[in-house]
């Protein structure tokens, strides 16, 4: 019963309220299904199917609240998960943050599903990997690649008489080609609800074309660059940031507290060239319209031509402030501008092109220092045109003070960042004055 | 690596998706059910026993199930507030086979004879499909089965016999403490595991083991707003592989010194005290002058480099490339394992490989391939021995056996290769800390592990820490700030100029180290005495903004 329509799931639920003889009761339905294949040196190494359906029961005596869930949707055993919840409710400690459940709501119906991406079979993702394989073959490399495709639904119901519904399908892939004897490296990832847009063979070239490009890497000396971050690149970098939560600014822990107390909202935090902002409607990166608090999902901003526009306040939070709650979004957009990276390029003097960065981590909460290196693609820049392949480097940058440096954006496209491979919408950016603070020889 | 968020509850996700609040770990359940028997071992046997068959049956030449519980316990808090508290049970089987010459795995939570026969037959399938892809075929290193045995963790008190209120109690006992000392704020959580691990092999093995974790942690956090700055310190335990005995404190246990580190007992209480302490000056203390030190590190940070710049370039599947597309490959190539003179470290540095230390991460008795634990070295004498390999690698290296490197996170993950503990030897001549603090000119001593990042063939690396001591002409003059070194994995090993004494010898170790695609988590330790580096490249990482 891996996905439910909204019928389907909206009965099961009305069953699950109808035994609750808790205060309140919220309920959560979700289910998903997928696959995966893993390459390595030319062949599948690991491939598997997953599937699952679970039930959430929170009940909430006074300000205690007891959670259960369960995978068995008989009704003994839906009445059972329902007292359960309530029993573990009465021995909870009260939750001095407990807010009320919110009532009936109308939200706009979702663009995050894809029913072909939803009929992925073994045999689809097969043929993909055979294709991005051909790819490689032809350039003389070898792979290591991952595909992946999820589909799943989620509802949620309350005793106050809200019900909310969605569902949503996506695919990922991405490759690392290298020679055999690993002195070349080249990397392509691509997102999409809509498994028709997915070319792997066309990925793959580009990983490809990358990995042999780096032939005989020369080592320049680090410091200070302009440089042109590819949207693979900027992703991973701005996903440390993309934190616009009021609590912790409030409390003085954040980039976006405010010396004195307060918080950042209003300041001029960034170059006024960057916009950041949500859209549940953004047709390349689609999310959800309702989050689980039951809060509808808008357009919001978050940074406004460099301005802090908003801040993220859940429920609880915006009442302590008598504010009106912000929900935590379901994707982060940043706005882009004209140039193309060749552009970007014709107009460097003496930089860096980055493909893509690895490894970073906070080094400092405080500034959002980060530090990580680039790696699969790092190009020399001079007099307009790329000279030749360098070796990679170590940077130490905060993305506050690489916003702050934009020189040039390009068109947003869907990135996956590296390592939390959430997706992003991210323009490629040319940035200058970015500090790469040592040499790496990792290939 | 270490996975960023071990509980991924609905967010941004894959932009896409919004999916319900899948907890990583398992179902929520009750308390109580943490200490409610699971299947008995006769019927796991029965039922394991249907899979084999059924495997043998449609074709595969090698098959093993692994039936799996795996139980958790979370608390967190915050100053005077419970924020959660989470128990979860995940109980299923994986199922492994090798048909065609190529694996196949499929996995269900329907344990029952009939769950068994389809997942094992899809198994199968998935094997001889994947085959017609290509490639060379596995050669998996022979293993004799062991019959049916068991393995228990050495542990002295099954953490969840301790009543949560107790728990709780300890927790918001420690943050009092610290807002008394002076926190701005503070956040502490307990976190247990126990996998209780099934498993059987087409090989005669039927093996059933029952692994404890315990990680206490806690994080104060101290805010100058007039200055607009602020400062946080975490605890100085370590995730171990033991029961609730570890927050029993004994003074035996203690390592004393300009601040109190622990061994196999931990203090809580007197931890935070510290912590709160510790914070207040730090948020003061003066930056970091860049430039060469020689770095005196203590066991609480030297495990996460270890960790990164000697436990992961070993491992034999990135050194192979398997791990290309995300974690990356190795440094260390097996040309340079075949010269038997590669010179990774100076002659101080001897590290091993294993999965036997009391009160490790890695402690276990067999591998999740049915293989018996063991130890072996990686680096003698500072020179490049061995690696860490599983059944199907081990020819790669010229063993005629695995080294019982396998490990699954979840009776649903694919168990592949991964770190057992890695530790550096103690040093055979007697060396407190203090008599190497001794001989520092200008020096930093380091406690406790900060920022972390190391390139995809791990030559290049930077750490940070939680306390930055300044050494001056032999003495600890104070804290200083904003520190982190960088360095190349053999130059710094070759930098290595002393390691104190095994009775200075403690475990470090990550909770939830992440590798593989899709991501799995796995817990090890890494053991190691205070140790010196010279002339290390140390840079200051205070920054300014808007």
């Amino acid at each position: 019963m891996a996905i439910l329509t909204k019928e389907q799931a909206q009965a099961l639920l009305k069953k699950v309220l109808s035994y609750s003889k808790a205060d309140e009761c919220e309920v959560a339905l979700g289910g998903r299904m997928g696959g995966n294949i893993r390459t390595a040196l030319n062949a599948v190494s690991t491939a598997s199917e997953t599937s699952g359906t679970t039930l959430f029961v929170n009940s909430t005596f006074g300000k205690k609240t007891g959670s259960a869930s369960i995978n068995e949707f008989d009704d003994a055993s839906l009445e059972k998960v329902v007292r359960r919840a309530e029993e573990l409710a009465q021995l909870a400690p009260p939750n001095p943050e407990f807010m009320p459940a919110l009532g009936p709501a109308t939200f706009k119906e979702s663009i995050t599903w894809n029913a072909d991406t939803a009929a992925m079979t073994p045999d689809t993702r097969a043929e993909l990997i055979a294709q991005s394989m051909k790819a490689t073959k032809e350039a003389g490399l070898v792979q290591a690649g991952f595909l992946e495709n999820t589909s799943g639904f989620s509802a949620v119901m309350n005793s106050k008489g809200l019900f909310a519904y969605n569902k949503s399908s996506d695919v990922t892939f991405s490759v690392t080609t290298r020679s055999e004897a690993g002195t070349v490296s080249g990397y392509a990832a691509r997102g999409f609800t809509d498994i028709k847009k997915l070319d792997t063979y066309g990925a793959t070239k580009i990983a490809a074309m990358k990995a042999n490009a780096s032939k005989d890497a020369r080592a320049i000396e680090p410091g200070k660059y302009t440089v042109i971050l590819e949207p693979t690149a900027g992703a991973y970098m701005l996903e440390n940031m993309f934190r616009f939560d009021a609590r912790s600014a409030e409390e003085g822990r954040s980039f976006l507290s405010k010396k004195g107390g307060g918080t950042r909202l209003g300041d001029q935090l960034v170059d006024e060239k960057v916009t950041i902002y949500s859209d549940p409607f953004n047709t390349e990166l689609p999310g959800a319209t309702w989050d689980r608090e039951g809060l509808s999902l808008e357009k919001t901003y978050w940074i406004d031509k460099g301005v802090v526009k908003n801040l993220s306040y859940s429920r609880y939070w915006a009442e302590k402030k008598g504010v009106k709650p912000v929900p935590f979004p379901s994707n982060i957009i940043m706005e882009g501008g004209n140039s193309s990276v060749e552009e970007m390029i014709a107009s460097t003097e003496r930089g860096i092109l980055v493909s893509r960065l690895w490894y970073i981590r906070m080094v400092d909460q405080q500034t959002l220092l980060l530090t990580g290196l680039t790696r699969d693609g790092t190009f020399y820049i001079e007099n307009g045109k790329i000279k030749f392949p360098v070796k990679n480097f170590r940077f130490n940058e905060s993305p506050v003070i690489m916003l702050n440096n934009v020189e040039a954006l390009g068109k947003p496209e869907r990135a996956i960042s590296v390592e939390s491979y959430r997706s992003y919408m991210i323009p490629p950016m040319k940035v200058r004055d970015f500090t790469f603070s040592s040499l790496s020889d990792a290939v | 690596m270490r996975r960023k968020d071990f509980i991924y509850l609905t967010g941004i996700g894959a932009g896409a998706m919004m999916l319900p609040n899948f907890s990583a770990l398992g179902s929520p359940v009750d308390a109580s059910r943490l200490l409610a028997e699971g299947m008995d071992v006769a019927t796991k046997k029965a039922l394991a026993d249907v899979a084999l068959n059924t495997a043998k049956a449609a074709g595969a030449s090698y098959a093993d199930v692994r039936i799996g519980r795996y139980l958790s316990q979370f608390v967190a808090t915050r100053e005077q507030r419970v924020q959660g508290v989470a128990n979860t049970e995940s109980f299923g089987v994986g199922i492994r086979v090798l048909a065609n010459g190529c694996w196949g795995f499929a996995a269900t939570n329907d344990v029952t004879k009939d769950g068994m026969a389809k997942t094992a037959a899809r198994a199968v399938a998935v094997a001889k499909a994947n085959a017609k892809i290509g490639g060379k075929p596995v050669e998996l290193a022979p293993q004799k089965g062991y019959g049916q045995v068991s393995w228990k963790a050495p542990i002295e008190k099954n953490a969840f016999e301790v009543p949560i209120k107790e728990k709780v109690d300890l927790l918001l006992a420690a943050n009092a403490i610290a807002t008394k000392g002076g926190a701005s704020f503070v956040n502490s959580f307990l976190a247990m595991i126990n996998e209780q691990k099934y498993f059987a092999s087409t090989d005669g093995s039927y093996i059933d083991q029952d692994i404890h974790r315990i990680s206490p942690n806690f994080q104060v956090t101290k805010i100058d707003q007039s200055a607009g700055s602020f400062q946080t310190q975490s605890s100085l335990s370590s995730p171990m592989g033991l029961g609730y005995e570890y927050l029993i404190p004994s003074a035996a246990e203690k390592v004393t010194g300009v601040v109190t580190r622990y061994k196999q007992r931990y203090d809580m209480l007197e931890d935070i005290a510290q912590a709160a302490k510790n914070v207040s000056e730090k948020i003061t203390a003066k930056s970091v002058e860049p430039g060469k030190y020689d770095l005196v590190l203590d066991p609480s940070h030297l495990w996460l480099t270890i960790h990164e710049s000697v436990g992961h370039p070993t491992e034999l599947d990135r050194v192979l490339g398997y791990e290309a597309n995300f974690a990356g490959t190795s440094f260390l190539t097996l040309d340079k394992w075949k010269s038997k003179n590669f010179k990774f470290g100076s002659e101080h540095v001897n590290i091993h490989a294993d999965k036997l230390q009391k009160g490790s991460l890695g402690q276990v008795g067999y591998d999740d391939e049915g293989v018996k634990c063991g130890e072996w070295e990686l680096i003698k004498d500072g020179i490049l021995v061995n690696y860490q390999a599983t059944r199907d690698q081990a020819h790669i290296i010229g063993l005629d056996k695995s080294q019982g490197c396998c490990y699954a996170d979840n009776w649903d993950s694919v168990q592949f290769q991964r770190m057992p503990n890695v530790s550096l030897k103690p040093g055979k001549t007697p060396l407190s800390p203090d008599d190497m603090i001794k001989n520092v000119e200008k020096g930093i001593f380091i406690v406790n592990n900060g920022s972390f990042s190391i390139d995809q063939q791990r030559y290049n690396f930077q750490f940070g820490g939680q306390l930055f001591y300044e050494i001056k002409n032999g003495k600890i003059i104070g804290q200083i700030n904003d520190v982190a070194y960088q360095a190349n994995t053999q130059e710094f090993w070759n930098s290595c100029v002393g390691v104190c004494d095994e009775s200075d010898y403690r475990l470090g170790g990550s909770f939830s180290d992440g590798k593989g695609q899709p991501q799995q988590v796995s817990a090890v330790s890494h053991g190691s005495s205070t140790t010196r580096f010279n002339g290390v490249n140390v840079i200051n990482t205070k920054r300014k903004i808007g």
